[in-house]
Order: structure tokens, then sequence, then C-alpha cells
């Protein structure tokens, strides 16, 4: 038969496909693509060292040779080679990354594991990535623990009055972390109205966020909490409206407590969606950056991406290799959370063809 | 959920009140009491002596004679070139949006209309993008802009954005172009139009509702964002929002963190209120991805 009939098991033939989807793929590949194979490829190399010189100083007490740096050498080489010099695995390794070494030599002279954890979690790296996955850790289950509570207390007062409610509540994930980490920081800052009257409450005029580490990381945690729970709400209401009546019906026929009803019907029925918003809310968390910036915390509070946000922002000279280590592991850490869901999709898909 | 049966007591309604207001409370009084403060001076907002200085307006009559004043708008505005990060934003704002959704309605068609194993991959590929930090991006896309001379200026930011947010765009029509009924294009087809026709003519019509959702949250995303504005823009095109960290930067002038107040409020006016306007169709996107699974 020569007649190719659009009904077919498959309905777009390729060269369509291709056609609808040049632009976006495109957009994708080249600056989502690329820029991930850019960074590795930075990641390889480091800043050049600075050219230096003798220089032969001769005053009439004799000659002196001193070492300067030569400027117009350094900037010609940055110039033939802006990428840098090669470095392997380098920076990967340096102080300010894995710090191998430093690892090894705290591990022969610390006398016991806490002091060796100590020393460890004072460099800068993994000072950071304890922070990004404290914050993780506290964050994601409050955000679906709070979504929910929300989501079920809207669900049971007056259809007529919800839209405001709705939209009260879904305010803090609108605005911008940092507009938002803001708004709390001037109202919790010692010359803020929270603020200012927990001084006066623990009578202690020298309490404030900035001093103590625990009440910065404690701040920014509520503070996450507060940004991402209107986001689980919103998509747990969606889907307890669509929650069967009838076995909901038969259960409270049956004399099931609210309590029962929820862990037993509602809660099976939703929970696809808790999978779904623990994994967003999860990827969101673990890029946790602009909070830091608001609440002015880079002192006591650190995470992967705002030590790539500090190299790149770097005053003298910016530290592209030194970033681009750091996007990478941070790339795989990304990756390490993802790879359970993508493993379940995956055969997911398998089973349903 | 209002099932007839379910008989709610008296002391759980009054529990159930008493907590969406609480929680309402912190949800929005942050933003109530940041709008209200900026319209007092920097002694009041910020006080060092006593807090309720804030309220009572104490250094504010002071200083300018009554009990509210818009000082911080227009120097804001004006001296602090407020005025061209908003210009900045609504010019990003309106082509990421429309870019975003021609190329995003395109590409969810054809993945949503594609039953090839590679469109779940892609898919696939696009919840991956869709995890990448944008910082991480931002620091693959530094070096290579040097180079090309493209930094700093407003289509590169455009063209960054638009990019950063296909896979949440591609996913979010996606789901919406799968309850279009298939036999709506298969119609058209036998009819004698092209794919681009029957998309163009046949789909588009019904798809309004998601691609407003889709607008919506590309608009938030350009209009919201820091990362990638801060760091490929330069001063001189920077957009709302690293304009506002760039005034807390300058703590020492007495003005500047009035300008920061001020300008939070001018910049989340204009959202609040959009979001006020279109709620249904922000909530409908969000769960659009979530409730079908």
């Amino acid at each position: 038969m020569g007649i190719k009939s659009p009904l077919t098991q498959n309905l777009m033939p390729n060269k369509t496909f291709f056609w609808f989807f040049l632009p976006t793929g495109l957009a994708m590949i080249l600056f989502i693509g690329l820029p991930i194979i850019s960074t590795g490829i930075q990641s390889f190399y480091a800043q050049h060292d600075q050219v230096v010189k003798e220089v032969k100083k001769c005053d009439p007490f004799g000659c002196t040779v001193s070492i300067v740096v030569d400027n117009e050498e350094t900037t010609k080489l940055r110039e033939a080679k802006p990428l840098g010099k090669f470095n392997g695995f380098g920076t990967y390794v340096d102080r300010n990354h894995l710090a191998i070494d430093e690892i090894k030599k705290f591990w022969n002279e610390t006398e016991n594991f806490g002091a060796f954890v100590d020393q460890v979690t004072n460099l800068p790296f993994y000072k950071a990535l304890i922070f990004t996955l404290t914050y993780c850790l506290f964050v994601t289950p409050n955000v679906l623990l709070l979504g929910f509570i929300i989501a079920l207390s809207l669900n049971a007062v007056a259809r007529k009055i919800r839209g405001p409610l709705i939209f009260g509540t879904i305010l803090p994930m609108i605005v911008t972390p940092l507009v938002g980490s803001l708004v709390l920081f001037w109202m919790i800052d010692s010359q803020g109205i929270i603020g200012a009257n927990i001084q006066n409450l623990m009578n202690d005029p020298y309490l404030s966020l900035k001093s103590s580490k625990t009440l910065t990381w404690i701040t920014i945690i509520i503070y996450g909490i507060w940004h991402h729970s209107p986001f689980a709400f919103v998509v747990f209401y969606a889907a307890l409206q669509t929650v069967p009546q009838e076995p909901v019906e038969a259960a409270i026929i049956d004399g099931a407590s609210r309590f029962q009803r929820i862990k037993h019907i509602v809660l099976p029925h939703i929970y696809p969606v808790v999978t779904f918003v623990a994994l967003i809310s999860l990827m969101d968390n673990f890029r946790v950056f602009e909070p830091i910036i608001g609440f002015s915390a880079e002192g006591s509070a650190q995470s992967l991406s705002w030590l790539i946000y500090d190299n790149l922002v770097n005053e003298e000279v910016i530290l592209f290799g030194s970033a681009a280590a750091t996007s990478m592991m941070t790339i795989v850490g990304i990756a390490i959370l993802l790879a359970p869901v993508l493993i379940r999709t995956w055969k997911e898909f398998k089973t349903a063809r | 959920m209002d099932y007839g049966l379910d008989k709610k007591s008296t002391s759980l309604k009054t529990f159930n009140t008493i907590f969406i207001i609480v929680w309402l409370l912190i949800a929005c009084f942050p933003f109530i009491w940041t709008f209200w403060g900026s319209f007092k001076v920097r002694a009041d907002f910020f006080s060092r002596s006593d807090w309720w200085y804030a309220i009572s307006a104490f250094n504010t009559l002071i200083e300018t004679g009554g009990k509210f004043t818009t000082d911080a708008y227009t120097q804001a505005w004006t001296e602090g070139e407020f005025w061209k990060a908003s210009k900045n934003t609504i010019i990003v704002t309106v082509f990421v949006v429309s870019i975003s959704l021609f190329l995003g309605t395109l590409g969810a068609y054809a993945l949503s209309r594609s039953t090839e194993k590679y469109a779940f991959w892609i898919l696939m590929a696009a919840l991956i993008f869709r995890a990448m930090p944008h910082i991480t991006l931002v620091s693959g896309y530094l070096f290579p802009f040097f180079e090309l001379q493209i930094w700093g200026i407003l289509p590169t930011t455009i063209v960054v954005l638009v990019a950063i947010n296909q896979p949440f765009t591609l996913w979010l029509l996606y789901s919406f172009f799968k309850t279009v009924p298939k036999e709506l294009d298969e119609s058209a087809l036998i009819d004698g139009c092209s794919y681009f026709q029957a998309f163009r003519h046949i789909i588009m019509p019904v798809m309004w509702p998601g691609v407003i959702t889709a607008g919506l949250f590309s608009l938030m995303l350009a209009y919201n964002d820091f990362t990638v504005t801060a760091l490929l823009l330069n001063q001189e095109n920077h957009t709302m929002v690293p304009k506002i960290q760039s005034y807390l930067g300058t703590n020492q002038h007495e003005g500047n963190l009035m300008w920061a107040v001020s300008a939070v409020v001018s910049a989340t006016a204009p959202l609040f209120m959009l979001v006020m306007f279109f709620q249904r169709q922000v909530i409908s996107g969000l769960t659009a991805g979530a409730v079908k699974g």
C-alpha cells in the first residue's frame, strides 16, 4: 500500500519531529549542554602564575638582585593562553576543593576522630558541602509536612473565601529568594522589629543573627521552609481535590477517625505527588545560594553554589578553574540525587511499553 | 472535599481557623511590614534605639515633616537609576517570554505527538537540565562569552534565560498538549493540512490556558532571576534584582538601604498584582506536572 495513513501508531514522522523540535533543542544544546562541557574543560585549567624576572639594582653600596613581577610578560601570556595553564586534576585536589593532601595530613596528625572531623569540616569545600546537605535535610521534609498541613487546613474552610487565602499563602513563593530573604532579614536584624524585640525579651543587647553560626543556620533553614512550603501546598492542595469520595465516606461510616482516614486513604492516593514535590524541592534546595547573600551570612554559612559565585566575582582575577571544579562536583552531587528517580522512571517506561 | 457525612467538631474548627490565621500572618506580614516601612526614613525602619519608631514615625516626622515620605522611592528611581533597571527588566522579560513560548510550544507539541523512544529520552534529558544549578551553567558561560565579547549585553542574557527556561516550559506544555485529544489533529491531517497548519490552526486555539500558564512561569523566571543577570550583565544593563543587591553593597551611604527597601517594594508590587490576576493559571501550572503522575 502506497498511501501512508496518519492514523498509524506513530503519529508524527521523524522528519516533522526534527523540524518542530530543532529550535528548542538547539537552544538547550548550545546553552545548557555546551556550557556543561565548557565547565568541564575549564576545570582542568588554572590561571597563569605571574611571570617573574630578576632585576639587578645597583647603587653606590653595591648591587642587589631582586625578583619582581613582569607585568608585561604576564599580560602577554594571559592574552596568548586565556584559558590558563593545564592543571589536570590539580584544581580538584587542591586545598579549596577536595583537599586530599590536607586530609591525609589531618588523619596522621590528629589524635582522635572528633578532632579529625573538626579539621576537615573547616576546609572550604567540605564546609560548604555540609551546609548544603544540612539545609536540604532540614528544609525538604519540613516543607512537605508544612505544605501538607496547610493544604488539609485550607481544604476544610468554606470554598468562598479560599481564593484570597490561597493568594496569601503563595506570596512567599512568588518573590525571588533574594527579595524574600531580604524582607525577612530586615525584620530579624538587630535593628528590625523582631530582632529588637528578641533582644529585649532575652535582655541581651548583643544578641544578633551574625553573632552565632547556629542562629544563622537556623534562620536560613527557617527562611527555606517559609519560601518553599507554598509550592508543596499548591501541589498537595490540587491533589486533594482528586481524592475519590466514596472510600472516604465508607471509612466515616465504618467509624474511622480523621487521622486514620488521612493515613489510609488520602496519603496513599497522593503518594506519587509527594515524591514529585520531594524531588523538585530537593533539587531546588541543593542550589541554595541567594539567601546567603540576602541574609549577608557569608561569614558563617557557605553553600556549594555560593562558593562558585564567590570565585566568579573575585576582584583581582576571576577564578574560572576553581569555579568550574566546584561546579563539576556540584553536578556530580545532583546526579547522585537524581539517580534513583531516573532509574525508577526508566523501569516504569520499560514495563509500560 | 466537602463531605456531607464529615462532621467537624467545634474545637477542630477553631483550631483550624487559628492555624490558618497564624500561617497567613507568617506568610504575608513580612511583605506588609516592608511596604509600611518603605515610607519611613532609615532611622525609623532600622531603628537603633526603639523599634516602635517604625510605627510612630518619630524620625520621619523630624526629617521630613510628615508621617510618611516617598523620598526613598524618588531617590532610588532617579538618583539610584532604578528606572533604568526596570526598563531592562521589561525588555528582558518581554523577549524571554515570547521567545520561550514560541520555541516551547513547537517542541512540546512534537514531543506530545511522537511515540518514538527518543521523545522519552529528550524529556529525561530536559529533567536533568532542569536540575542543573544555574550558577554552574554561568561558570560555563563566562569564559566563552568574554572571549567572544558578547558578555554584558542584554541579548546574550535573553538567549541564556530562554534556554535555561526551556526544560520547564517543555515539561509544562507537554503535559498540557497531552490533554488535547489526538483525534483533533488527525482529522485535520486527513483533511490535507500539514503538521504546521494543524498545529497553528487547530491545536493552538484550544491551548491558550496552557500557553498563559507557561508564559507566566517564564515571566517569573526572567523577572526574578538573580544568578544569570548579576553575572552576565554589566553595571549599565543590570535588571532590577541585581540592582537591589548593588544598593546593599554600599551600606555606609545613608540613603542606600532605604533605596533597597523601596526598590524591593517597587519590584514586588507588579508581580503580586499579576499573580492575583492570574492565580488560577499559576496553580494549574504547578499541578499540571504533578497530578497526572
